[in-house]
């Protein structure tokens, strides 16, 4: 085990880890606003990867165009999913919630999987360049380092939106007391359908960059089970904690893993991982590093 | 709901299960019939009603965590699992008998419920939610990797039980076993909501505070809950593995979990009749939407290979549409229907 190696697997936990960010980032923003807890997330960024890969590819759309129309498809597609599936849903029980996520999710997969087969796709023209560069004596793909600092830049993108433009007060308005914000003549609704969109464009971009990476399958929706250790860790409505939380879980569980297999010569620790630090967090720290405590008393 | 003319004058008589010699009548028979089902069917729908009754084990005592004490889980699938590993541990590898091997299930998953319980005391809703989804990563990659016990990847192989020297190897007499044991569970499930133990579940779910100032002791009555559910989970999960003869991980991934959920959701929350309605549902489901799948497969041959993606699909728009259009399941509906005869034509 040397200095190198955990160097290694530090820089890719980070990069699998901002992949991580995307999706969670997309989960608090409808979360924040809606209450609604999304179990398709990872689906939406799925969904994304291979509309990108058929415009990308089966079209033949040059990358730019391509990122454009996949996100423009996104947005359509959160738009229908928000009225057609969760307005009627709205004063049902949390686990009424849950479950027509989790039904929308088995949609979405059974959908890519007709459409698009089971097989790996892989993006070409490659839109990084394919060198690798140095880094602290480490040597990273030059892809690697253009995905980490893509979803750096949506997240510092969505914290300003959030803290400075109209729309982001509005919805952290929304987020705060629906019934006030309603009557200061915020729409609710149109609030709703914003946050899914968002939620959906984030997820897409997500799916877009690791499908440059590594390929798309059908198994790409796993991201989306790593988004509840990562929102929890960060606190369930924060954006800086889902910020944070992703890289936070991609780090640890990539580390784990490596050291599990030198030291202890035990494989695929880095599947239950996450899940672990999950509930060592919900024992100690329920509210996670920066989420809102609910005080209650008796 | 009672009507005019449907006097009781009794607390005894206004607690009963079944409360009209009809509906009497008509649970005997219904039992009579189950019992002579065997001789009626070809095998194929003797299994599948076996897999019925299996379902509705777990599906009531998912209903007692879920749907009565009001604490979401999502990983009943994964208490199916420790209740069938630890019956095959004790038949296949210890060689110890069925009759020991099933209770022992119940009691094993009972103890790995409560200590999955225990976040519940701090969580609530969204929170346990996630929790429990946790619980069921974590004891799926256990049976995948604790190799002494659960065989790995390569699953164990188990028995089917025996008395004495009569065998239930056949699946006409396994069923009977499954019967049994299905009927006395929901039974005992019913009495239970009854007893100042049910009440106090309904009074947690319906608001914590209030049932801890009327001095009901939340994280008692939470980790019974956990408890008795998973008991449940765990009797329900050691006759899966005996009827199949096979126990493997991947029988008790998250997807089974998802369909537990669904099952008392679609049933109906809160309601014992509603997980057997609910378990009804979800399991002939799927076997009719392979026959639709198979029957589109002949007419269009380009189907056939994406049969099992499209009934994912079809499986999740059920949902999904059951969500919108019928929120309080199938229990409720049927109540209504049955309001709505008992009074025609004068709806008053």
């Amino acid at each position: 085990m040397t200095m190198q190696y955990l160097l290694q697997l530090v820089i890719s936990g980070l990069v699998i880890g901002s992949i991580y960010s995307a999706v969670a980032l997309g989960f608090v923003i409808i979360y924040k606003a809606t209450r609604v807890v999304n179990f398709a997330q990872g689906e939406l960024l799925m969904v994304g990867a291979y509309v990108c890969y058929a415009f990308l590819v089966q079209m033949r759309v040059p990358f730019g165009a391509a990122l454009l129309l996949t996100i423009l498809f996104s947005m359509a597609l959160a738009m229908l999913i928000e009225r057609m599936i969760l307005r009627p849903m709205i004063g049902e029980p949390i686990i009424s919630i849950i479950m027509v996520t989790i039904g929308l999710s088995l949609v979405l997969r059974s959908a890519v999987s007709v459409v698009w087969g089971t097989d790996i796709l892989v993006y070409t023209p490659k839109l990084f360049p394919q060198e690798t560069i140095t880094l602290a004596g480490v040597p990273v793909s030059l892809e690697f380092v253009w995905c980490f600092v893509l979803s750096l830049f949506l997240l510092a993108v969505f914290s300003v939106f959030f803290k400075y433009s109209k729309a982001g007060v509005a919805m952290r308005a929304t987020a705060f007391n629906q019934q006030v914000a309603q009557s200061m003549g915020i729409s609710v609704k149109r609030i709703f359908a914003l946050s899914w969109v968002i939620s959906a464009v984030v997820s897409g971009i997500g799916g877009v960059l690791i499908g440059n990476i590594n390929g798309i399958n059908n198994t790409l929706y796993h991201f989306g089970l790593k988004v509840f250790p990562a929102t929890i860790l960060g606190g369930l409505d924060s954006i800086l904690g889902a910020a944070l939380g992703g890289m936070i879980i991609g780090v640890l569980e990539n580390l784990s893993d490596g050291l599990c297999n030198t030291y202890f010569d035990l494989s695929g620790v880095k599947e239950v991982a996450p899940y672990v630090i999950l509930v060592v967090i919900l024992m100690i720290k329920p509210y996670g590093l920066f989420g809102t405590k609910e005080i209650e008393r008796v | 709901m009672h009507y005019c003319g449907d006097y009781r004058t009794s607390y005894e008589k206004d607690m009963e299960i079944l409360q009209t010699p009809v509906t009497k009548a008509f649970v005997a028979a219904f039992f009579l019939f189950l019992l002579a089902w065997p001789f009626v069917v070809k095998s194929e729908f003797l299994w599948i009603t076996m897999q019925i009754l299996i379902a509705v084990i777990g599906a009531v005592g998912l209903n007692i965590l879920t749907g009565f004490t009001g604490q979401i889980s999502l990983g009943q699938g994964a208490f199916l699992g420790v209740g069938a590993y630890t019956s095959a541990y004790i038949t296949a590898k210890m060689g110890l008998s069925f009759w020991i091997g099933v209770p022992a299930a119940g009691v094993v998953t009972a103890l790995a419920g409560m200590i999955f319980g225990i976040p519940s005391l701090r969580l609530k809703g969204l929170y346990l939610a996630i929790a429990t989804l946790a619980s069921q990563f974590i004891l799926e990659w256990i049976f995948l990797r604790w190799e002494p016990v659960t065989g790995g990847s390569f699953g164990i192989v188990v028995p089917r039980p025996s008395i004495g020297g009569f065998a239930f190897d056949t699946d006409r007499s396994y069923y009977y076993i499954v019967l049994v044991i299905a009927a006395v569970m929901v039974l005992f499930a019913a009495n239970l909501m009854r007893t100042r133990t049910g009440r106090a579940f309904m009074a947690v779910r319906d608001h914590y505070i209030s049932a801890e100032i009327m001095g009901i002791n939340l994280f008692k009555y939470r980790i019974l809950s956990f408890a008795v559910s998973s008991f449940y989970a765990g009797v329900a999960g050691a006759l899966y593995g005996h009827s199949l003869r096979y126990v493997s991980s991947e029988q008790f991934n998250i997807g089974v979990s998802i369909v537990y959920l669904a099952m008392i959701i679609i049933g109906g929350l809160g309601s014992i009749l509603g997980s057997i309605y609910g378990a009804v549902f979800m399991i002939l489901l799927p076997k009719l939407l392979t026959v639709v799948t198979t029957q589109l497969g002949t007419s269009f041959p380009g189907i056939a290979e994406l049969a099992i993606a499209l009934e994912q699909g079809i499986f999740g728009a059920i949902i999904i549409l059951f969500l919108i259009f019928e929120p309080d399941g199938l229990a409720h509906r049927w109540k209504m229907i049955k309001a709505y005869w008992k009074l025609y034509p004068f709806s008053y």
